[in-house]
């Protein structure tokens, strides 16, 4: 039985990574998990420079779901290299790094400091919904998108991912823009902008007001744009939004995608990666499907 | 900030409900049989899984005492919303996924010959009485007070913190003891110490920090914030802290796992 995939040249092991901002770079739930067995480690939003993040609450449980106004907290690019790379270097599971900004030489700046790292490849997060300075924007104007990933391509050493948004009219239009600069593969979707208002307070739930939804709720959502995107780009689709088992991230794969991303539900059940990577295989086994590439898109 | 780290090894486990009561309005107290109680050191928190799968989260719930030779852990919580309605529901022989055992407990070596009080405002008195119990036990203190807070007569977990050292009570109503908070219970018994553990509402927790700041004592309180993950990746749960946290790199601690145990003066709250 096959599961490796490939995308943009690199060989994953199986179909199955972790969605950036839920899994930290692996340490946290290494405790749960083997990351030997994961398909890759997609690592939090990292910037140039140390982020302090969102004032709290930056949590809000939803019905089937959680809004999140994190404010991609993170420690830069410097402490990241010294710490966070060589942890998962111990690993067998490929590194994808996500690469946050608020202006384009921000962005720039990571990817060529990245540009010796001995990671895998980068995934450039323009869709962040809770960071003010406008990060979001090079991910809801298709021109926009199409510069910055150009501008990127140009500078990264390793294959390019650009994370797509989903509060946008047409996904597809974004997916088109990312592979005609130069994308190596795009990953959608990332949070819904949402908003929970706490009637007892007569407040916000999150201090930021709004924040990304994720976890099931988001599913069925995220299941038809990886599908449009499909069917819109050549390029390699990374496929999230809510799912908790393989049922879910079958889904995901018939719909296109050639891999998939866990992400929320590693909060509600910490083992959650692991169980969808033996859920596959055992579908698989179940349904005598010799190779994962006959799941591929194979709903059209 | 010193580089703290729970040494046990956190699970995703089955327990089982032994016994379940409501000790007062909406305040209720079970027992969960459950091998993460063998770990388990006071101020630590499990995190309890609804079952509605409307309600993903895991609700971050304190330890109020710890039966380690029976294998079992109780909690006491108040009913805050959806999740912790269901769990009042639970029966004796009911099972429920816990995640545990999360956080850092209370330093007790710094209560070693010192003057030590307890206090706990409200739904924050119940880590206060595994904390009592055992540095009842261990002895080193050498006196410990126990000053909790309650809103009205309906009070909870007195007797069993009057096991363990001499209780003072405020409430805010004034139906029983001191009217008001624990700070006006401090005052009108005219009572010392040379160290402070505290767990309860913020505006509870702001008043020791600045009444320990004032006598240069340590206060060691015990921060909540809300939580998706438990285990510090989701960066949900985080407070500001007076120096660069050593694993954030900017001034931001994470309640679960740096937590939920600060000595006040790290923390900006």
């Amino acid at each position: 039985m096959n599961t490796k995939v490939t995308i943009a040249g690199v060989e994953f092991k199986n179909p199955v990574m972790t969605g950036s901002g839920t899994f930290g770079s692996g340490m946290e739930y290494s405790e749960f998990v083997d990351l030997n067995r994961l398909g890759a480690v997609v690592t939090k939003g990292v910037a140039n420079v140390p982020w302090p993040g969102n004032p709290t609450p930056r949590i809000a449980e939803t019905y089937g779901g959680m809004l999140n106004a994190i404010g991609l907290q993170n420690p830069g690019i410097d402490v990241f290299m010294e710490r966070d790379i060589p942890f998962l270097k111990k690993y067998d599971t490929k590194i994808i790094v996500n690469v946050c900004g608020k202006t384009v030489e921000d962005y720039l700046e990571v990817v060529e400091k990245l540009s010796d790292a001995d990671v895998d490849m980068l995934e450039i997060n323009v869709s962040c919904p809770n960071v003010k300075e406008g990060a979001i924007a090079f991910g809801q104007k298709a021109d926009c998108l199409y510069d910055i990933t150009s501008q990127i391509k140009k500078k990264a050493k390793q294959p390019v991912i650009m994370k797509l948004s989903p509060n946008v009219t047409d996904i597809t239009e974004m997916a088109k823009a990312a592979e005609a600069a130069g994308s190596d593969a795009i990953s959608l979707i990332n949070t819904l902008t949402g908003m929970k208002i706490d009637i007892h307070r007569r407040s916000f739930a999150l201090a930021n007001k709004t924040g990304g939804l994720s976890g099931p709720a988001v599913k069925p959502v995220a299941v038809r744009m990886v599908y449009q995107c499909a069917q819109a780009v050549k390029i390699p689709i990374i496929g999230m939004g809510g799912i908790a088992n393989a049922e879910d991230a079958l889904e995901f794969i018939m719909a296109g995608a050639t891999a998939v991303s866990v992400g929320a539900m590693n909060f509600v059940n910490p083992y959650t990666t692991v169980e969808v990577v033996e859920g596959i295989e055992k579908f698989m086994e179940e349904k005598k499907v010799e190779d994962i590439h006959e799941l591929i898109g194979c709903v059209k | 900030m010193e580089d703290k780290t729970n040494m046990s090894q956190k699970k995703k486990v089955t327990a089982v409900v032994t016994a379940q009561k409501e000790i007062a309005p909406d305040i209720f107290d079970m027992w969960l049989k459950t091998e993460l109680a063998k770990d388990a050191v006071p101020g630590q928190f499990i995190a309890v899984y609804p079952k509605n799968e409307s309600t993903l989260l895991p609700r971050p719930i304190s330890i109020c005492e710890v039966d380690k030779e029976e294998g079992k852990l109780r909690i006491v919580y108040r009913i805050a919303g959806k999740g912790t309605k269901e769990f009042s529901a639970y029966k004796e022989g009911d099972t429920t996924e816990i995640l545990g055992v999360l956080g850092n407990g209370f330093p007790m070596d710094k209560a070693a010959e010192k003057k030590v009080f307890l206090m706990g405002g409200g739904i924050g008195i119940p880590p206060m009485l595994e904390l009592a119990k055992e540095l009842s036990q261990s002895g080193t203190a050498t006196e410990i007070n126990i000053i909790v807070g309650y809103r009205d007569s309906k009070l909870f977990l007195k007797e069993d913190l009057e096991k363990y050292g001499k209780v003072y009570i405020a409430t805010e109503d004034g139906s029983v003891g001191t009217k008001g908070n624990v700070m006006n219970a401090i005052e009108e018994n005219g009572l010392q110490a040379d160290v402070i553990f505290a767990c309860g509402p913020m505006p509870m927790l702001r008043a020791i920090k600045g009444f320990a700041e004032e006598r240069d004592m340590d206060a060691y309180i015990s921060l909540e914030e809300r939580m998706a993950c438990g285990v510090g990746a989701c960066l949900g749960c985080v407070c500001k802290t007076k120096n660069v946290d050593h694993h954030s790199h900017v001034n931001n601690a994470r309640i679960c796992t740096d937590g939920p145990v600060f000595e006040a003066r790290e923390v900006e709250i």
